[in-house]
């Protein structure tokens, strides 16, 4: 086994993981290695051909492919080392991890910090209980995204989507550019789970019917899918009889969920929140284990690669200033004080912050809601009766996440909180 | 006389929820914009909708099997699914530089389609 060592080692090639490298380079650190398991570097983002990337980083409008080929461009020229087709295969204490693949063969390399940046995994078939025959045909809109895009084959001629997930509305859009037809697309709440945007440019600009309350019940066919039952479903998800019907098609694509990527962090010995899938982190980005940071999809899904982007940098930032400390310096700075999600919040990142440690500048805190909430609304982040921060919105929406920063200020107003909440309330008008 | 009509913007992925009035194709309100885009996103919708288009080509000897295409500025919403045709046509010989132009003013609508991304010739 070759052993290697750098300064800062980061897992995974996705717009966090280059960002995170890159800055870590930027802040100093000397030998910043990133391994991917891919041939290609970029993640998910060279399948991902449509627009819609950069708007904030780049102030421009780039399609998956340019965003990417910018961030691994920079990444380059500030001299991050990258090891492709390596996949980590543990993490072990110091940090160190083991890995192989065909460039290097089998490695271990220590570093004095680690950035998990895995990104995460498609829900699939077996995980939502699909009733019926197995079929082929059925595939998550992801590896039909891949299919298509990268490999150049057309999974199929007549598509049912389950699901209103950014990845399936996209593909709605995709497929039909290539001359296949979609059915219809059902989403089992009353709501989409995608962006409002991707409603329009990707399902109604199509004619694709989307019928909301509504699920797949069954599939049918032997070799290949022939149809999938369909039904309506009333609020506590179950099939409303005498509303099934058949749907003809060749091809279920399922968009029903992304789910961070955690199994190396898991190893790790990383605290993983059951609430987002994926490690607690404080507003550096750091796990609970020492020298570990994490960014990107591994830690909550995001709507917008711009915002991947933005908290990889951090990551990258603090991963590099972990690296470059001596022993004695890494004690965390002051009370780590707790984030909760209040009401109408489904979940709140990072869960726990140094408040002490603000004098840094801002922490960026990101949540979602719990259901739409199609009215005036204020974003307020609170410490016992006390608003510390607060921002009005026309509206929120489970599918958009909402950021707030907290600064020094906030922080010495917050005094000896020994808590703080989230919450998104509705306003008085 | 006016009509109320609501419009999402794709201009950008916040997708703002624009409430408008609306005389004929002319536009007389709007609210919920949160930047100028937003009314000009209207304005084109209402007389002349346009949509970006983002699609591969195939290309032979090269190190992948396609290339991801994308059209340079928006165009005319109605010529998408015919723009996207003419390209399933297409062949490209590899090497393929990033942002090389595909189809020149496609359609006559001033528009290129050019390239995400370069590939290689395959060894």
């Amino acid at each position: 086994m070759r052993d290697l060592s750098c300064d800062v080692l980061v897992i995974g090639s996705g717009p966090a993981g280059l960002a995170a490298a890159y800055q870590a380079r930027r802040s100093g650190s000397g030998r910043v290695v990133l391994v991917e398991r891919n041939d290609e570097l970029g993640g998910i983002l060279p399948q991902c051909i449509h627009n819609g990337f950069g708007g904030r980083v780049f102030q421009t409008d780039l399609t998956g492919p340019e965003y990417a080929s910018r961030w691994i461009h920079q990444a380059h020229e500030v001299g991050v080392e990258f090891l492709s087709r390596t996949m980590v295969l543990s993490i072990e204490p110091g940090p160190s991890i083991v890995a192989t693949g065909s460039v290097c063969g089998l490695v271990r390399i220590e570093a004095k910090a680690l950035v998990l940046a895995m990104g995460c995994r498609e829900r699939t078939r077996g995980a939502l209980a699909i009733p019926g025959t197995r079929p082929a045909g059925v595939y998550t809109a992801g590896t039909a995204q891949r299919l298509v895009n990268i490999e150049g084959f057309m999974p199929g001629e007549r598509f049912v989507i389950l699901g209103s997930g950014d990845i399936g509305m996209i593909m709605a859009r995709r497929l039909t550019l290539e001359g296949a037809e979609v059915a219809v697309m059902v989403e089992i709440m009353p709501y989409i789970s995608g962006l409002r945007r991707n409603l329009v440019q990707c399902v109604r600009d199509y004619d694709i019917p989307l019928l909301l309350c509504t699920t797949v019940t069954g599939v049918i066919g032997r070799d290949r899918v022939e149809a999938v039952t369909i039904s309506q479903v009333d609020e506590r998800w179950q099939p409303v009889p005498g509303t099934q019907r058949e749907i003809p098609c060749d091809t279920l694509l399922l968009s029903v969920g992304l789910i961070p990527e955690n199994e190396l962090s898991r190893m790790a010995g990383v605290a993983l929140d059951p609430l987002t899938g994926g490690p607690y982190v404080d507003e550096r980005l750091a796990t609970s284990v020492p020298g570990i940071f994490a960014a990107g999809n591994v830690v909550h899904v995001y709507d917008l690669v711009d915002h991947v982007t933005e908290s990889a940098l951090q990551a990258g930032r603090y991963a590099a200033d972990y690296a470059r400390q001596g022993a004695q310096e890494k004690a965390p700075i002051g009370r780590l004080i707790p984030l909760r999600a209040g009401r109408n919040v489904q979940h709140v990142v990072p869960q726990a912050l140094h408040m002490e440690a603000l004098e840094d500048g801002e922490a960026t805190i990101e949540f979602r809601v719990r259901q739409p909430i199609e009215a005036s609304v204020r974003a307020q982040i609170t410490s016992g009766d006390q608003v510390l921060v607060s921002r009005r919105l026309r509206y929120a929406r489970p599918s958009e996440m909402v950021t707030l920063s907290l600064d020094l200020a906030h922080a010495q107003r917050a005094g000896r909180a020994e808590m703080l909440r989230v919450e998104v309330i509705p306003s008085v008008a | 006389m006016a009509d109320h009509r609501q419009f999402i913007c794709v201009t950008c992925p916040v997708g703002c929820s624009l409430d408008v009035l609306v005389e004929g194709s002319e536009l007389k309100d709007i609210q919920g914009h949160a930047c100028k885009r937003g009314i000009t996103f209207v304005q084109e919708e209402l007389t002349a909708p346009k949509r970006v288009l983002t699609t591969t080509v195939r290309v032979q000897g090269g190190t992948l099997p396609l290339v991801p295409v994308r059209s340079s500025g928006p165009l005319p919403k109605g010529v998408l699914l015919q723009v996207a045709s003419q390209l399933r046509q297409l062949v490209l010989q590899a090497p393929v530089s990033a942002h090389q132009i595909v189809i020149h003013d496609v359609l006559h609508t001033d528009v290129d389609i050019i390239t995400s991304r370069e590939v290689g010739r395959a060894e």
